[in-house]
């Protein structure tokens, strides 16, 4: 007994380090994870308190009131001028990134001696008053749940990441903002605040991690009544796990990387990973259709997803048994997932979980150019043996991943480098302006990993493939996690930029990428830009009957009088762009309130009268008015 | 000097350019040496060339092809196998197989002949090699339909597709000859098929790049679809620039062809499928001095068999070496993005549903713009070429009757006062003129008069018709043969009259509406107008479902050079305006009268269903005839050309049907429709509304 939790500990501590890995820096030392794994030790799965949570009610107190993430992160250039990153959090933080300042000079034409700071703090009275409904603030006092008027409070929960909401705030602009933020601690609460609601008609907008890359979160400015935010992140416990079922029972609030180590702690894992996993909450995830990079094992979150539990203001919608699949009518899970909070809360979900892999692998291929790398990983996906992630970089990103490059520390390393550089350029010809790399993630048993491994490696090779080692695939997804943080570091500089996403059938992934490259760079020199874009993308999903795309765009702004509008231009053109070229609206970002002007032409008028007639049935008062969708 | 081509309802900044002599510096340096250059063409997109084997093998791989092939298979009854077989035998009919080597010696041959036969070849080099990279980046930042891009960038980047006009067999390489002149890569060329069939030099043009066409392919389904596959694999891979004539043949009268739109269709679908970003479409305009094949195009068109294209013709023809054709001119247009020219025009979206590689008719939208295309595509190539002093005065030599102009001539003062005041003109109507300034203007003339010597002869003050053959005859000629050797001299006459016509046609129209409504009100004028687009679009190119627009063009022309006053609802010819009134009157008389003349012989001569070989006979002799008791009095109206265009007209109104069953074009007429069409066009009657089908020929 004493063996097996203490053999049961180990895994989940190698599992910790695993997931860890390319969020935070070697376990070794780190007392955030210390504490974790003590915790660990004493609680029993079913009595998760809310100790060790990542995310205070006062979000600002660690994170960006205006950029991305923790407050002790981030990119700048020290005083020699060189790129560094800093905090502990990350296995970048405190290193020198030599090679940045360079690519941003050259590839955006960006200088140093140009910078354009944000507002540092907050100016408070920049926030309009709240305007409150008096009766419903008495009633929701007398609940107990707590609440705020804060300024700081409310700003936080006025926007999502898109890049027009992270440059006016750091330009110190404050549009619309929620009137009040309220934090309920469970479903019952949010059973409560909705009744208050309906009866009092103010208006809800559901609060997860805050991520929104859809203006979803943005209050509309042609609301009258009083906006509440509803902040889930208190809602954040493990109520249970059945390990007969492999399923956990969760609040909706919890967010990605707490959920995802306190199941460690018991042997577990979703393997829900979504590139926001540190920020974005469960509730998010279902009322998004959230993706995760390792989808191919676990599935997305309409696979995770046993059983949710919504509260709208006509009540709690809910299945009633945990049957695996059902023949029901049209499954009303669809319901929830994607409503972005048009229709409700979700509060609690139960969603399956999966003992923690025994061993995980990165790997990395590069091929000749980018069409070898599709046709690899087309081929991959019809013989279905696609890795838990394989992502495939163009040229663009696989020169921006060498520029993120940390300082090495050895002669020895950087010699290695060159002669592998050397040996893919010179002896196999490939050249470096047209090669590009995909990057792989194994997980399973060790054996079954290598044999895996083999198979896509021998695929790989058909195509043109060379392995390039685990470190460049590990590096990669390390990438996810800190380009969002990169992106305040250009804004420092002139450089806005953004991403976004689509899927599409396998034969048309080449063409899309091309022409939504080229139109990118195309609109940029139309609209006035001065200095040629970065205009890339990656290839992040395979499907049995297509792909998912990722876009990156950004440029330097120098000389716009309006950069904002222009970059809202140039999307919107890439969008178009996107849609002629047989994409789709948004593959897991979701529509927002940025997209749905697309709606009709995306699911039809009937389609949309579907969707309308649900959202008029379930909340005729547009309770939860955020006006996402439609 | 700028001139835009708002008319056609785009805006694409047209600047007068310096056209360079290309063979000048041939003529200081070696041949062999120009052969031998290095030739480093900057790569499309830096990707890979691809070889002839290499497109093959991705056609034969296709799925399009696949498809097509289980359909014919299961349509035919034969095996999968076999239709692949046969697929693979067009293929290899039609292939090119471009070589730099053939391209040397293509290079070397080519020095040859043009040093002998023109005395230069005028290219404009800013449509092709770099601009200043600060006019680049000024240029750039117009949104505008170009970018200051030339040839030479625009094939760095998306598909090139080279449109040049097909004026004679001269043109065939000269444009791959230009650009190995200037680094550019050389361009796959389509080509007819009867070309392939000439020894050793079917096969030296197919290693230059030649990919042969068989001829009315429209209900070859099979063959339809490879050639399509061929072609977009050609503009996807967009390894070479794409050469075609999108006038289909080499033009017998010198007059732009209403477009073929198959080819077309082709070239611009990757585009439509979102399989390129972009294509570029460059208008190329070819013109002469004087044409090689003048007299056998003349005859050609009076009914005498066209020599087979042969290794004998060849040498035959290899007398025209000794003559002198004088100047030849490319004028290469601004690349034009197909993107930005169906913006709003196409939803490309139409492809989303079923899969790309399907073989579909392509949508309604599609075909219009595709023949929207077209039809620009010509009239810029109208709109680029130079207009030769010999075709202003082949203009009015024409206004004199043939046999008055054969035996009395016309007094040279008489010519040239009035070439000059034609010259004024079409200057007015925005005509690329090729008069050289360095000479005086009778100078001019007279080296023009020189150079055709062929068509007419100066003697004593009088200019007068070459009627062909004459010395050496002794014995008497009937009436007929003496009409045919006039009718030789008057249709090369009208064939370079044919090389300016571009620039008065809507003009014309509107005179013609004048004189035959003798009405002033717009409404009925633009009526009549119209009619005689309906009427005439086989003759002349108009971008279709643009006549009011048309009609908008010839009214500020001609108000322009004060023939007319323009109000809201009156066009009124002004005194000063009589001269060019009846200059244009006259210039469109012998298609009015040609096409009048047809029309009288369905209605009282025809049976109701009649071969079009005979009918082209019947009409020739009846015209012939005509002409010889006085009673008509333009030659035109045997030319070929003009008589199988009338049917194509008569098939538009609906007044003669094309008999589906027969193989020997046989056709059937509708006498009163005929009769109601004459009218019109008499005046007789209103136009009534006429619908045009549209017009999807390869």
């Amino acid at each position: 007994m004493a063996s097996n939790s203490s053999d049961r500990q180990r895994v989940a501590q190698h599992r910790l380090r695993i997931i860890t890995g390319h969020l935070q820096r070697p376990a070794d030392g780190d007392a955030d994870i210390q504490a974790a794994e003590c915790k660990a030790q004493e609680t029993k799965p079913n009595v998760a308190s809310s100790e060790g949570r990542t995310m205070p009610r006062r979000r600002q107190e660690i994170m960006k009131w205006n950029g991305w993430g923790y407050s002790d992160s981030k990119f700048l250039y020290n005083k020699k001028g060189q790129a560094e990153f800093t905090g502990k959090r990350y296995k970048l933080s405190g290193l020198i990134i030599p090679a940045l300042k360079d690519w941003m000079e050259g590839t955006f034409g960006a200088s140093l001696q140009h910078k354009t700071p944000a507002t540092p703090i907050l100016n408070t009275s920049a926030v309009q008053p709240p305007t409150l409904n008096e009766a419903f603030v008495d009633e929701i006092k007398s609940t107990g749940i707590p609440f705020s008027h804060d300024p700081e409070d409310r700003v936080f929960r006025a926007h999502g990441h898109c890049l027009h909401e992270i440059f006016a705030l750091r330009e110190g602009k404050i549009g619309r903002v929620p009137d009040m933020v309220i934090w309920p601690s469970c479903h019952n609460d949010v059973v409560k605040i909705v009744e208050l609601a309906c009866k009092h008609n103010v208006c809800l907008i559901p609060f997860g991690g805050g991520t929104s890359v859809s203006s979803a979160l943005e209050c509309p400015p042609e609301e009258t009544r009083t906006i509440v935010s509803l902040d889930t992140s208190q809602m954040n416990r493990i109520l249970w796990i059945d390990e007969k079922n492999l399923t956990a029972h969760v609040e909706a609030g919890i967010i990605g990387q707490d959920l995802e180590r306190l199941l460690n702690e018991s042997g577990y894992c979703t393997g829900h990973e979504p590139d926001s996993m540190e920020f974005s909450s469960l509730g998010g995830w279902v009322a998004t259709r959230a993706s995760g990079m390792k989808k191919n094992i676990y599935g997305n979150i309409e696979d995770l997803v046993v059983h949710v539990k919504m509260v709208t203001p006509r009540g709690v919608i809910e299945k009633g048994c945990q049957g695996p699949r059902m023949s029901t009518g049209p499954d009303i899970h669809h319901f929830i997932m994607g409503s972005e909070g048009t229709l409700g809360v979700v509060t609690e979900v139960t969603m399956k979980i999966r003992p923690i892999p025994e061993y995980q692998k990165y790997g990395s291929v590069v091929f000749p150019n980018f069409e070898q790398g599709v046709a690899c990983l087309r081929e991959v996906a019809r013989q279905r043996c696609a890795p838990a992630s394989i992502r495939l970089m163009d040229n663009e990103q696989f020169q921006f991943g060498h520029a993120l490059k940390p300082q090495v520390s050895s002669i020895f390393t950087s010699f290695l480098d060159g002669l592998k550089k050397f040996y893919i350029t010179k002896f196999k010809g490939f050249d470096s302006n047209r090669l590009c790399v995909a990057t792989l993630l194994f997980e399973g048993d060790r054996e079954k990993v290598l044999q895996h491994e083999k198979q896509v490696y021998d695929i790989a090779a058909k195509f043109g493939g060379l392995a390039a080692g685990e470190d460049n695939g590990q590096r990669g997804y390390m990438l996810t996690f800190v380009i969002a943080y990169l992106r305040d570091l250009g804004m420092d500089y002139y450089v806005i930029g953004e991403s976004f996403e689509t899927s599409v059938p396998w034969d048309r992934v080449l063409d899309i990428c091309r022409n939504v490259k080229a139109r990118i760079v195309r609109e940029c020199k139309d609209k006035g830009v001065q200095f040629p874009p970065l205009s890339t993308c990656r290839v992040t999903q395979t499907y049995d009957a297509g792909a998912c795309v990722y876009f990156y765009f950004a440029f330097n702004y120098r000389g716009l009088s309006d950069p904002v509008h222009v970059y809202e231009q140039v999307e919107h053109a890439a969008r178009e762009e996107i849609l002629a070229n047989g994409g789709s609206l948004s593959h897991h970002h979701g529509v927002g309130k940025l997209r749905k002007e697309w709606m009709r032409e995306t699911v039809s008028d009937v389609g949309l009268g579907m969707i309308k007639s649900v959202k008029d049935y379930v909340d005729p008062n547009n309770i939860f008015g955020n006006r996402n969708l439609l | 000097m700028t001139n835009t081509y708002r008319n056609f309802g785009i805006v694409v900044q047209h600047n007068e350019e310096d056209f360079v002599d290309i063979l000048e510096e041939r003529r200081l340096s070696s041949d062999l040496g120009f052969a031998f250059r290095t030739f480093s063409p900057q790569p499309y997109k830096g990707g890979p060339p691809c070889t002839g084997v290499e497109l093959h093998r991705a056609v034969m791989d296709s799925q399009y092809l696949r498809y097509v092939t289980k359909e014919v298979a299961a349509e035919t009854g034969s095996s999968e196998q076999e239709v692949r077989e046969e697929v693979c035998g067009i293929l290899k009919e039609m292939s090119q197989n471009l070589q730099l080597p053939f391209i040397r010696l293509m290079g070397y041959i080519f020095t040859k002949v043009f040093k002998r036969l023109f005395s230069a070849i005028f290219v404009n080099m800013e449509g092709l090699s770099a601009v200043s990279s600060v006019q680049r980046r000024l240029s750039e930042q117009l949104p505008s339909i170009q970018h200051g891009k030339n040839l030479q960038q625009a094939a760095q980047e998306h598909p090139v597709i080279l449109m040049p006009n097909h004026r004679s067999y001269v043109d065939f390489l000269v444009i791959s000859y230009i650009l190995f002149s200037y680094d550019i890569p050389v361009p796959v060329i389509a080509a007819g098929i009867r070309l392939a069939g000439v020894k050793i030099i079917g096969e030296i043009l197919r290693r230059s790049g030649a990919f042969y066409i068989r001829r009315a392919i429209r209900s070859d389904k099979l063959y339809w679809a490879v050639l399509s596959e061929y072609v977009q694999t050609i503009v996807r891979k967009g390894f070479a620039p794409l050469e075609f004539y999108i006038e289909g043949y080499r033009s017998r009268t010198l007059k732009s062809l209403p477009p073929k739109l198959g080819m077309m269709q082709m070239v611009l679908e990757p585009f439509f499928k979102s399989e390129v970003y972009d294509i570029t479409l460059l208008p190329i305009s070819i013109s002469y001095d004087r044409v090689l094949e003048e007299s056998l195009l003349a005859q050609e068109l009076l009914g005498f068999p066209k020599p087979r294209e042969s290794i004998m013709g060849l040498l035959k023809a290899s007398r025209v070496l000794q003559e002198s054709y004088g100047s030849m001119h490319v004028n290469f247009g601004r690349p034009l993005s197909v993107r930005q020219l169906c913006e709003g025009k196409i939803n490309r979206c139409y492809y989303n549903l079923t899969p790309r590689d399907l073989p579909q008719k392509p949508s309604p939208e599609a075909q219009a713009c595709v023949s929207w295309l077209a039809h620009l595509m010509v009239r810029l190539q109208e709109d680029g070429s130079l207009i030769r002093p010999w075709s202003l005065m082949s203009c009015l030599l024409l206004q004199v009757p043939a046999s008055v102009l054969a035996e009395e001539g016309l007094p040279w003062q008489q010519l040239t006062d009035k070439t000059l005041w034609l010259r004024k003109l079409a200057l007015d109507f925005g005509a690329h003129l090729n008069w050289p300034e360095h000479i005086s203007d009778l100078d001019v003339m007279s080296s023009t008069v020189a150079l055709h010597r062929t068509v007419v002869h100066r003697k004593a003050g009088r200019v007068y018709l070459v009627r062909e053959g004459e010395p050496e005859r002794r014995r008497p000629v009937s009436p007929e043969e003496g009409l045919m050797r006039t009718a030789t001299a008057a249709l090369m006459l009208a064939s370079y009259r044919n090389q300016c016509l571009h620039v008065f046609t809507r003009p014309a129209m509107l005179a013609a509406a004048v004189s035959v409504t003798r009405s002033t009100q717009r409404d009925e004028l633009l009526a009549y107008f119209c009619f005689l687009q309906d009427v005439f679009s086989n003759e002349f190119v108009f971008i279709p479902g643009r006549c009011s627009q048309d009609f908008e063009e010839a009214c500020s022309l001609l108000k322009k050079c004060g023939a007319v006053h323009v109000s809201q609802h009156d066009v009124t010819f002004s005194e000063s305006g009589l001269e060019v009134l009846s200059f244009l009157q006259e210039l469109l008389k012998p298609f009015i009268d040609s096409y009048l003349l047809m029309f009288r012989y369905l209605c009282e001569e025809a049976d109701h269903i009649f071969i079009e070989k005979q009918f082209l006979q019947a009409v020739r002799t009846w015209a012939t005839s005509l002409i010889l008791s006085g009673e008509l009095h333009t030659y035109e109206a045997l030319s070929s050309n003009i008589q199988k265009n009338v049917l194509s007209a008569l098939q538009r109104l609906g007044a003669v049907m094309r008999m589906k069953t027969s193989e020997n074009n046989e056709y059937k007429v509708n006498k009163a429709a005929v009769r109601r069409a004459a009218d019109t066009l008499l005046g007789k009657m209103r136009p009534q509304s006429l619908q045009a089908a549209p017009d999807a020929r390869l």
